[in-house]
């Protein structure tokens, strides 16, 4: 998870990523923002999030990100 | 059928009343017959396009849901198996779980992926054969060769990018698991034909439309009189401004020679008049039938002459369509394969923010291509939607520079540089869609410069505005219908306007204002004789 929220923060330095819950809908995070998210996570942590993954709610916390990370590893 | 003609008004006032006298198991074969009743009028051998894009992602969706039913019950008889020890570790165990997961997904994408290859195929062959033939002409023509292929003669089917665009949706939905495929396929047919929607979108998903689609909705007086006040807004939008500043448009784009310098700066202000009070006329019409039958349809528009930039912009104009590109066109290109690939190499060799930017920026390219390939068969619109890819991409480069200014002056809550910025956004929207005016690339690049090389500002005050194809009258009509559109926004941006009359303003009340709209649009708007009713711009896309 710190890991995540180091990923975060280099996208946007100035967010409290551990209480914030709606960084897709409140448009903190833009379409940009995603996916340059999506590649550091398959460097990172070595799993893709394909596009049927990418709604709000999977990305909207750093709490619900790093639950569908979770999901991805232990499908793979 | 034209929305803006008489028949369609009665077409709708008899559709409305049908519904809510009818049963409750009438209702949706109602509108689904009334769909295509609208359709037929549009032209009967239209009904071929949409019946076989209708089939072909029916077929498409009920193959992945089934698929995707088995191998999940086959996937679940395996655990208990294991579970259980009575199928061996190699035929049950995790690993055979994964295997069997894995290649019942290639075969769902390989469905989907046909399906939505034949539906994009009958788009692709309406509307693009004549723009490839004129291309390999071209291309014939630069090698001096004798031969040239004949144009074939093909009609665009009303719509067929909006409800190809979301029967492809559809699909790729139900392959994402987002719902199950409709079974019933006249109820299908329906989400496919809704009739507001053939015209000009939008672009509805499945999963917003299909519940309320199908929902036998009971009369409420407050439901049919929302609706009916949006549409009426919407006629006004249409008839009153966008109609009436259309022979002026027209007039000075089709003898560009006649109408440099100043008066391009103009044809970027009508224009924008025009296509907004157009599309968003149109799609109010849409919104609001959609609710005189207690059926919501997603917003379109969000007060798009309002964005900050360019990027904010797509986000509040044809909102249906560019969330419709970003899910099923950005992302998936995005995080490919190949492209993850690329992102790795770009952030190891190349300066860490270009590489990081670098497979976003390719996977926009590609998006912002396609989106102007949608809009229509030629180069202009290639050339105006990368012109949207490039000064997105300027301004994400620039947004250092932008910090570093900001840092140095305080522009938080400045109304003078809120303005600012919307202004510069409208600007630039307007002059890239010039693209869409002119003939063809090279004289709209023209027409653009002459706005700096001819200066003739002055002659805009010595009569000529009057010799455009409308009058005095014209104009005051058109200012007072602006500045209401205008006011109306600006009412807007705290929730919506209806919301606030309903709270303020008695029934009586606001009946006479929208009455008062009413003969307004009768009495100024642009149709009847000596008017050409005319088509929805986003008709032809």
């Amino acid at each position: 998870m710190d890991e995540l929220i180091a990923i975060l923060k280099d996208i946007h330095p100035d967010v409290d990523y551990e209480t914030a819950t709606n960084l897709v809908d409140g448009k903190i995070l833009d379409s940009f923002d995603i996916i340059s998210l999506v590649s550091e996570i398959a460097d990172k942590f070595d799993v893709v999030v394909s596009a049927e993954y990418m709604v709000p709610e999977n990305f909207n916390s750093a709490k619900a990100l790093w639950e569908l990370i979770e999901k991805l590893q232990d499908e793979e | 059928m034209l929305f803006t003609s008489y028949a369609f008004i009665g077409f709708v006032i008899l559709l409305v009343a049908l519904y809510y006298v009818l049963p409750k198991k009438a209702k949706w074969p109602l509108l689904l017959l009334g769909s295509y009743v609208f359709y037929f009028f549009a032209g009967w051998k239209f009904l071929f396009y949409i019946a076989g894009v209708t089939v072909i992602t029916y077929i498409a969706g009920l193959l992945i849901s089934s698929n995707k039913k088995k191998a999940d019950a086959r996937f679940s008889e395996m655990k208990l198996l294991e579970k259980s020890g009575e199928g061996s570790p190699e035929e049950v165990g995790k690993e055979a779980r994964k295997r069997l997961k894995e290649g019942q997904k290639k075969k769902r994408r390989r469905i989907m992926a046909i399906g939505i290859t034949l539906a994009l195929l009958i788009l692709a062959v309406v509307k693009y054969t004549n723009f490839t033939i004129y291309n390999i002409n071209g291309i014939l023509s630069a090698f001096h060769a004798p031969k040239r292929i004949n144009f074939l003669t093909i009609a665009l089917p009303m719509g067929i990018s909006f409800y190809t665009f979301q029967a492809v949706g559809y699909v790729i939905d139900v392959y994402r698991d987002r719902h199950e495929a409709q079974k019933n396929f006249f109820k299908y047919a329906l989400f496919v034909g809704f009739f507001p929607q053939l015209v000009q979108g939008p672009i509805s998903r499945y999963g917003d439309l299909s519940k309320e689609l199908f929902t036998p909705h009971t009369f409420k007086g407050r439901v049919l009189e929302r609706g009916l006040q949006r549409v009426i807004w919407g006629y006004f939008k249409k008839l009153v401004i966008a109609d009436r500043i259309l022979p002026a448009v027209n007039t000075m784009i089709d003898t560009p020679e006649n109408f440099k310098g100043a008066y391009v700066f103009l044809v970027m202000m009508f224009y924008a008049l025009e296509l907004y009070a157009d599309f968003t006329g149109g799609i109010d019409i849409t919104i609001g039938i959609a609710e005189m039958l207690g059926i919501p349809v997603k917003e379109n528009f969000e007060r798009p002459f309002f964005s900050k930039n360019i990027a904010e912009y797509w986000r509040r104009w044809h909102i249906t369509m560019g969330t419709w590109f970003t899910d099923y066109i950005f992302y998936p290109i995005s995080v490919s394969g190949p492209m993850l690939k690329l992102s790795k190499w770009s952030r190891a060799h190349l300066p860490e923010k270009m590489g990081k930017r670098l497979p976003v920026y390719l996977a926009s390219f590609v998006v912002w291509f396609t989106t102007g390939i949608w809009h229509g068969a030629s180069w202009n619109f290639i050339v105006w939607g990368l012109g949207n890819f490039v000064v997105i991409m300027i301004s994400q480069e620039l947004e250092p520079l932008y910090a570093k200014f900001h840092k140095k002056v305080n522009t938080d809550g400045s109304t003078a540089y809120k303005s600012f910025q919307i202004g510069r956004t409208i600007l630039l929207m307007s002059a890239l869609r010039l693209f869409d005016c002119y003939r063809d690339v090279p004289l709209t690049f023209k027409m653009f410069g002459t706005m700096f090389t001819t200066w003739n500002w002055n002659t805009l005050g010595n009569g000529t505005l009057l010799h455009l194809g409308i009058n005095r009258a014209d104009y005051v009509i058109l200012a007072l219908g602006t500045i209401l559109m205008f006011v109306v926004s600006m009412i807007a941006r705290s929730g919506s306007v209806r919301d606030k009359m309903e709270k303020k303003i008695p029934f009586a009340g606001r009946w006479a204002i929208f009455t008062v709209l009413l003969l307004v649009i009768v009495v100024f708007g642009a149709y009847g004789l000596g008017y050409d009713a005319s088509q929805f711009i986003y008709n032809q896309f």
